[in-house]
């Protein structure tokens, strides 16, 4: 009979503390068994802003985040209110979300979604953020948009252009303010037609990734819509930093019109190659040559310098709006820091202010229950006039501004005037247009 | 045990302790103290610093022992994320299939890439990598844009096929990662007084797998393998004279580490869905061959110790904000306090590039073999005031190899 060292008593002392083992947890853990994701349950609330502080559109992130530090002191009733004043909606009153004080951490993106993702990956896990807002690129935006997504919080986007933030990568817990480039190309389109006519040969210089392609796309398909002719389009890649290889063809090409599908310092780079090699004072076809930027910002007015003068494109909002809301806002920022607020903070500042009241109107910081309050939300006094937020895509609709760079600055922030707004309607586009096509929804994630 | 000697097997013994207990040392703080600013115990860094550490561990293979120095292995990263994720679209959401797609897709990629690179050494031997890395970015970005999703990086679909698994959740929603329905984004809080400690299981899958590739590379390093590698190391030419063909021996070192990085690449994409071009990127290889010479280049430990001390910067110390400093210094006069904070400020937040290096400087001009070097002078210092006899030589506390 072979020996064996099983007891009883053995037995019932492992067993012992085995079960044991298994209880502590149950014992000590104070079992976070909340409905969803990141549940505040003490006096405060925590947003994660997440925006770029290093890399190449770091001077938008620092905006951004100046803008969010005055979104929360407004919520939590210091200051002068800002455009809570002026919102259609009064569900905010200052005294933070739900009475709960707003807190907040920050974080940087780099303008790297890997860098990003970790970065409001580390606000949900560790710091219990129950909202990630902020980006200044679309790469960003989508990426940290399918994070929130999974991790079960909302997702405002800060900044971001492409079609697909709302389009092939939508997310039911992300939402978007800030227009597109389908709306840049329709809002452009009869301006330029009413600028230039409409027998136009363009070339378009596109910066090389996703964003520069769905601008491309909008504005070649906008303005072919006019009759214009695109004789080329060139990818330029987007570290590029010296452009005049690409621009000495433009002049051989026949072409009258060239549209610099770049943003931030592509652009500032591109127009200013274009302007020394003396492109605007061309006569091509017996008619001027013209330059066209379809994603325009007062930053990049500002590094362009004179460059910009007469050159047409379109924005999100700018501060020289004449609207209580726009007012009241750059009021308040400027009281506080000392300069107008950028688009980029504008919209960075009313998507905080839209969550909060949302969270309010639903009555939780459940993120199902915002989806449901957000979607379909009609509102005005933010700066844009009337705006809705699409259900079907959270996408917000509101007219769009076309403007030009200014002749004679009165100083160094008066870069841009604008030209024309032009009214939703005009901008306005079926959620299965093709442009965004692919991708769906989904359903709101709570992460219970 | 295991083909191991004695010294070998305590210190993969201590690593596995350490590793297994991370979450409660790498959370030493209460949760609400002042300083649990700097606890690093939440899922996703604990999953950094592993992932960061088998890639560290696989760039040593061919940088520690055979001393040429790649300076595009991110691609092998890069490469291995994608396949991941692609698997994930399209068999399952179990993570077994990516992790062994990864693995092998990025051996076939370095197995092409090395051997171009390896018919030449020393400088041009890293140009050439780096120049391959650069080529595989720019191509990720843009013109690959279909199978890589571009500047948005690629993303799950709830229209991916999947035809293996699950398409779509009863909820609605994409399917996360699993290992057979073990979620890895799965946590559990364990609350111990005013501590909270989380065990996530992602974190203990890619610790399991750590210890497996740290296995299996101390096996190499042991090994005849590892032998001539060294020896390629200290004299490529006198090999070449002896009448050894050196080139595959290389080649077979430098599959070797693209496969630790394609696994590291993989795991990545298992524990966060989602392959982004900026994993390919130069700025991503220059920091593995930090994380390797910061921990210490040719030693087992070192290059761990390296990729968690880099990663731990990136993510605690640059979310430290003004305001933070501003209540951590309020106990001050209000003129110093502000003289304080002026000071500190470059350092942190957006300034964690300046700590970072100036930390990479100190320890290269003083510690040359890394960290690794500043733990063996500890101890010596100890031992030495313990006043053993044994002090001769016994700096191999951590074995370094070169």
């Amino acid at each position: 009979m072979s020996k064996s060292d099983v007891t009883r008593r053995g037995i019932l002392q492992g067993g012992a503390i085995a079960s044991a083992g298994f209880a502590v947890p149950t014992i000590f853990s104070a079992n976070r068994a909340s409905a969803f994701t990141n549940e505040p349950t003490g006096s405060t609330a925590t947003l994660g802003f997440n925006v770029p502080q290093t890399g190449p559109y770091a001077d938008e992130g620092a905006d951004e985040l100046r803008a969010y530090k005055l979104a929360v002191e407004h919520l939590n009733g210091e200051g002068d209110g800002g455009m809570m004043n002026t919102f259609s909606s009064k569900a905010l009153n200052g005294n933070g979300i739900l009475g709960k004080k707003v807190e907040y951490v920050t974080g940087d993106t780099q303008t790297k979604s890997d860098a990003a993702r970790a970065s409001a990956k580390s606000m949900i896990e560790k710091d219990g953020a129950v909202m990630i807002t902020g980006g200044s690129s679309s790469g960003v935006a989508v990426a940290v948009q399918a994070l929130c997504q999974e991790a079960g919080v909302i997702f405002m986007a800060g900044l971001t252009h492409s079609n697909d933030t709302t389009g092939k990568d939508k997310r039911a817990n992300g939402f978007r303010h800030f227009f597109n480039s389908y709306m840049s190309g329709a809002a452009l389109a009869p301006v330029l037609r009413n600028a230039y006519g409409d027998d136009r040969k363009a070339y378009h210089l596109t910066a090389d990734y996703n964003w520069g392609y769905t601008t491309e796309e909008a504005v070649r398909s906008s303005t072919e819509a006019l009759g214009w002719e695109t004789v080329n389009a060139v990818k330029t890649p987007l570290t590029e930093t010296d452009f005049s290889s690409y621009i000495a063809p433009v002049l051989q090409s026949g072409a009258d019109v060239l549209v610099l599908n770049h943003y931030g310092g592509n652009m500032v780079n591109s127009l200013t190659n274009a302007v020394q090699f003396g492109l605007r004072d061309k006569e091509v076809n017996s008619k001027n040559f013209e330059i066209v930027v379809p994603l325009y910002s007062r930053l990049m007015a500002k590094g362009a310098g004179a460059n910009v003068k007469g050159i047409l494109g379109s924005t999100n909002w700018h501060w020289s709006l004449q609207d209580e809301g726009s007012k009241a806002f750059v009021r308040s920022f400027g009281t506080k820091y000392g300069n107008p607020p950028s688009q980029a903070a504008h919209t960075c500042y009313v998507q905080a202010l839209l969550y909060a009241d949302a969270v309010e109107r639903a009555g939780s910081f459940n993120p199902c229950a915002v989806v449901e309050a957000l979607e379909g939300f009609y509102f005005d006094g933010m700066g844009n006039g009337p705006t809705l937020y699409r259900a079907k895509d959270h996408q917000c609709f509101k007219d769009v501004l076309v403007v030009k760079g200014k002749e004679n600055p009165s100083n160094e922030f008066d870069l841009l005037e604008v030209v024309e707004i032009t009214p939703v309607l005009q901008v306005i586009y079926p959620d299965d247009h093709p442009q965004f096509s692919g991708g769906a929804l989904g359903t709101c994630n709570s992460g219970a | 045990m295991f083909g191991l000697n004695q010294k070998d097997g305590q210190l993969i013994l201590i690593i596995a302790i350490l590793v297994f207990l991370a979450p409660f040392l790498l959370n030493p703080f209460p949760v609400e103290s002042e300083l649990a600013q700097f606890n690093a115990g939440y899922p996703d860094l604990m999953q950094r610093f592993i992932i960061f550490g088998i890639f560290a561990i696989g760039f040593n293979i061919l940088f520690g022992l055979t001393g040429y120095l790649s300076f595009g292995h991110a691609a092998f990263l890069g490469v291995g994320s994608y396949s991941a994720v692609w698997m994930f679209k399209l068999l399952s959401m179990n993570i077994i299939p990516a992790v062994i797609l990864a693995v092998l897709v990025s051996g076939v990629f370095a197995l092409v890439i090395g051997y171009i690179s390896l018919r030449r050494s020393g400088i041009y031997f890293s140009i050439l990598t780096l120049a391959f890395a650069q080529m595989s970015f720019a191509l990720a970005y843009s013109v690959l844009t279909p199978i890589t999703g571009g500047e948005t990086g690629l993303q799950l679909a709830l229209d991916d096929p999947r035809i293996l698994g699950q398409q779509i959740t009863e909820q609605g929603n994409i399917p996360v990662p699993s290992l057979f329905g073990l979620e890895m984004r799965d946590s559990m809080d364990v609350v111990i007084g005013p501590w909270l400690f989380t065990f996530n299981v992602g974190y203990y899958v890619c610790a399991i797998i750590m210890m497996i590739s740290f296995y299996i590379a101390v096996r190499i390093f042991r090994s005849p393998f590892g032998m001539m590698l060294r020896a390629i190391k200290s004299n490529q030419q006198r090999v070449n004279y002896t009448g050894l063909y050196s080139r595959p021996y290389m080649l077979a070192a430098f599959v070797v580490s693209g496969m630790y990085a394609g696994l590291a690449g993989g795991l990545m994409a298992a524990m966060d869905p989602l392959a982004g071009a900026e994993r390919m990127f130069w700025t991503a290889s220059g920091e593995v061959v930090l994380m390797t010479i910061l921990g210490g280049a040719g030693t087992l430990i070192g290059p761990v110790l390296g990729a968690g001390m880099i990663k731990y910067m990136e993510n605690i110390i640059s979310k430290i904000n003004e305001t933070i400093l501003h209540e951590w210094f309020r106990w001050m006069p209000d003129g110093i306090e502000d003289l304080v904070v002026t000071l500190i400020y470059p350092f942190i937040g957006k300034g964690w590039h300046l700590t970072l290096g100036i930390i990479f400087m100190v320890v290269v001009i003083f510690l040359p073999g890394g960290l690794v070097e500043g733990g063996q002078r500890i101890m010596r210092l100890f031992r030495r005031r313990s006043k053993s006899r044994n002090t001769t030589n016994s700096s191999d506390t951590f074995d370094s190899a070169s």
